[in-house]
């Protein structure tokens, strides 16, 4: 990441009519990585990709690649090239011709063009349907001739704009690992865009979470899973428990939390003063559910009984009321050692998590 | 039964549309002046049909005008559509509820319009105007065919097509027009046909020196039906058979 960037967005603002769709955004894409614009729909993470391709131009701002400005350049004078959501294949055209378009508009010559075509299908896994029409492939297969369509440009940077949400599940899992693998294969810059929280984390290198035409966080997968700087983005990507509470003490990187009563030690890494109401942010996965009648000691710990047991095969889903009345969402993972924790609808029980395990907002 | 009934619905329906076109198409055949009752079998009205010099002459004018004006109009409406589609500009959507106002008004208020503007520009009437005519009023049919076709394209078709590389003529060129085709040939048969039949106006819009073959046929009916003309529309009928079904090939072919 000490490399230079090889696309940058300064102060973009992009309106349509009168809503606001990108926000004075700032944006740096390093070379070779694998960047996710992640967000609800209508959050201008398409828009953004359609700047970068010139298929939008911006009201303000400017956005530089390699050193130039794009400004006024027009998209088919880019080195950037798109994967469409609808994949946008030329339905008039074989797979050949389709995958062939760019470089025939680049007027390369005729025995290059097979042979890139043919180094393009390969790479997608597509060998052997050259000559069918697109509406004689499945969905898949299309989203394969879409990549292939693209990447045969050779282009610096490809935007993928929510390429797989298409294809069934299970098509996508595959779809994702090919994506990564390719990605791995070309070393050339993606910008992928999703509203699907778990694609962006098993596939990026980085993630820029939007909301409303700004990035809420930018960072890897797991600084914006573990350490989400904001409610929107921690909401946003994952379930997550929500706790209020009021800072009682403060020492040296630590604080105590009041919640509910109970004094709980968190750490203390927005230096947030005495007094301070906050919120006590704990993944499914980071809390422990102690027993009752198994309760040692006198560790914080917030009371409440067992609503509902999701069994998952690897894990199994809590939902507990707290006496509170709050409710939680807790994922247990099986123990090999102890195989005899048996969950029950209407168990009393205790939660509380590991120090330092916690965010605080 | 109730099956039988349906068989028994649709052969009305249909001898209801064809019966008059197949009597006519018999009595061109038929061997008598007076065209009522059947006296034998003859080729003769075809024979004479072929002979008859200035009718002849209006059917090649008439082919002709139809020709041209259908091809100017279809490269014009092409063109019309994708700007409508592809551009946004102040007054898109009046200028496009204009062409159906164009396309619902009366033949003979066009008419008599264009033959009022003629006048005021001061081109005299005949085979110019005429074609002019035609034009104008073939024009918003394939405006319509082709725009109701490209309104059904996914807009990132064209974004991808500029995206890979394309020029904005490049684009329109190898990828709009092909995907267009079926729509353009639709477009330019439905002028060919309606420039073919139109009597009123071309009534208006054409002088004494080029006469087309509906006004020929409408004032020779005047002085009665001769059989040369059941002859003649038996050819046309013919025509517009080979040209429907010659559209209907292109148009599945191109959807297969």
């Amino acid at each position: 990441m000490e490399k230079d960037p090889i696309v940058r967005l300064r102060r973009v603002t992009k309106r349509f009519d009168d809503v606001v769709a990108v926000d004075s955004l700032d944006l740096d894409i390093y070379q070779g990585e694998f960047l996710t614009l992640l967000g609800p729909s209508g959050c201008g993470k398409t828009t953004v990709l359609r700047l970068i391709a010139g298929f939008e131009s911006p009201d303000k701002g400017d956005i530089v690649m390699n050193g130039t400005s794009l400004i006024g350049t027009a998209p088919n004078k880019r080195n950037v090239n798109t994967v469409f959501q609808s994949y946008a294949l030329f339905p008039h055209m074989s797979i050949f011709d389709n995958i062939a378009f760019g470089l025939k508009m680049k007027r390369f010559e005729k025995s290059v063009i097979t042979e890139k075509v043919t180094e393009a299908l390969s790479i997608v896994k597509l060998g052997g349907l050259e000559m069918r029409k697109p509406h004689q492939l499945s969905g898949g297969q299309q989203q394969r001739v879409a990549m292939a369509r693209a990447i045969v440009n050779k282009p610096q940077v490809l935007l993928l704009d929510e390429p797989l949400s298409a294809l069934d599940y299970r098509l996508r899992q595959e779809m994702e690992l090919e994506l990564k693998r390719i990605h791995r294969k070309l070393g050339i810059t993606f910008v992928f865009v999703t509203h699907d929280q778990e694609e962006a984390i098993s596939m990026s290198d980085r993630i820029a979470v939007m909301n409303e035409g700004r990035i809420e966080q930018i960072g890897t997968p797991s600084q914006i899973y573990e350490e989400p700087q904001n409610m929107f983005v921690a909401k946003f990507v994952g379930e997550i428990n929500v706790f209020e509470g009021r800072i009682v003490e403060i020492h040296n990187g630590s604080a105590v939390v009041d919640i509910h009563g109970r004094h709980f030690k968190v750490q203390n890494r927005k230096d947030f003063a005495n007094g301070r109401a906050v919120k006590v942010l704990l993944r499914p996965e980071d809390i422990m559910v102690t027993k009752d009648e198994e309760l040692q000691g006198t560790a914080p710990a917030l009371a409440g009984k067992i609503e509902e047991v999701i069994y998952k095969g690897k894990t199994v889903d809590l939902i507990i009321s707290l006496d509170a009345g709050e409710t939680v969402f807790v994922t247990q993972f099986f123990n090999e050692d102890q195989e005899d924790v048996v969950y029950r609808h209407g168990h009393r029980i205790h939660i509380n998590w590991p120090y330092g395990w916690e965010v605080v907002l | 039964m109730k099956q039988a009934f349906k068989y028994a619905y649709l052969a009305f329906i249909y001898l209801f549309l064809y019966i008059p076109i197949l009597v006519l198409v018999i009595y061109s055949f038929n061997d008598s002046r007076f065209s009522t009752n059947w006296q034998g079998f003859t080729f003769s009205w075809y024979a004479q049909l072929f002979e008859d010099g200035p009718l002849m002459e209006a059917f090649a004018n008439s082919l002709i005008i139809a020709f041209s004006s259908s091809t100017i109009a279809t490269i014009l409406g092409t063109l019309s559509a994708f700007a409508f589609y592809r551009y946004r500009f102040i007054g898109r959507k009046v200028t496009y509820s204009f062409i159906y106002v164009v396309m619902m008004s009366p033949d003979i208020v066009m008419g008599i319009s264009l033959l009022m503007f003629f006048i005021t520009v001061g081109l005299s009437t005949g085979a110019a105007t005429l074609l002019l005519a035609h034009i104008t009023f073939c024009l918003p049919f394939v405006v319509v065919t082709v725009y109701a076709r490209i309104s059904g394209f996914d807009r990132n078709i064209l974004d991808a097509a500029k995206d890979l590389g394309a020029t904005e003529r490049r684009m329109f060129r190898h990828v709009v027009l092909p995907m267009l085709m079926p729509a353009v040939i639709a477009g330019w048969l439905l002028s060919f046909t309606l420039s073919l039949d139109d009597v009123v106006v071309s009534f208006f819009t054409t002088g004494p020196s080029f006469e087309v073959l509906p006004l020929k046929i409408y004032s020779m009916v005047r002085l009665g039906i001769k059989p040369e003309i059941n002859a003649l529309s038996t050819v046309m009928f013919l025509m517009s058979l080979v040209t429907v079904t010659v559209s209907h090939l292109l148009i599945a072919k191109e959807n297969r």
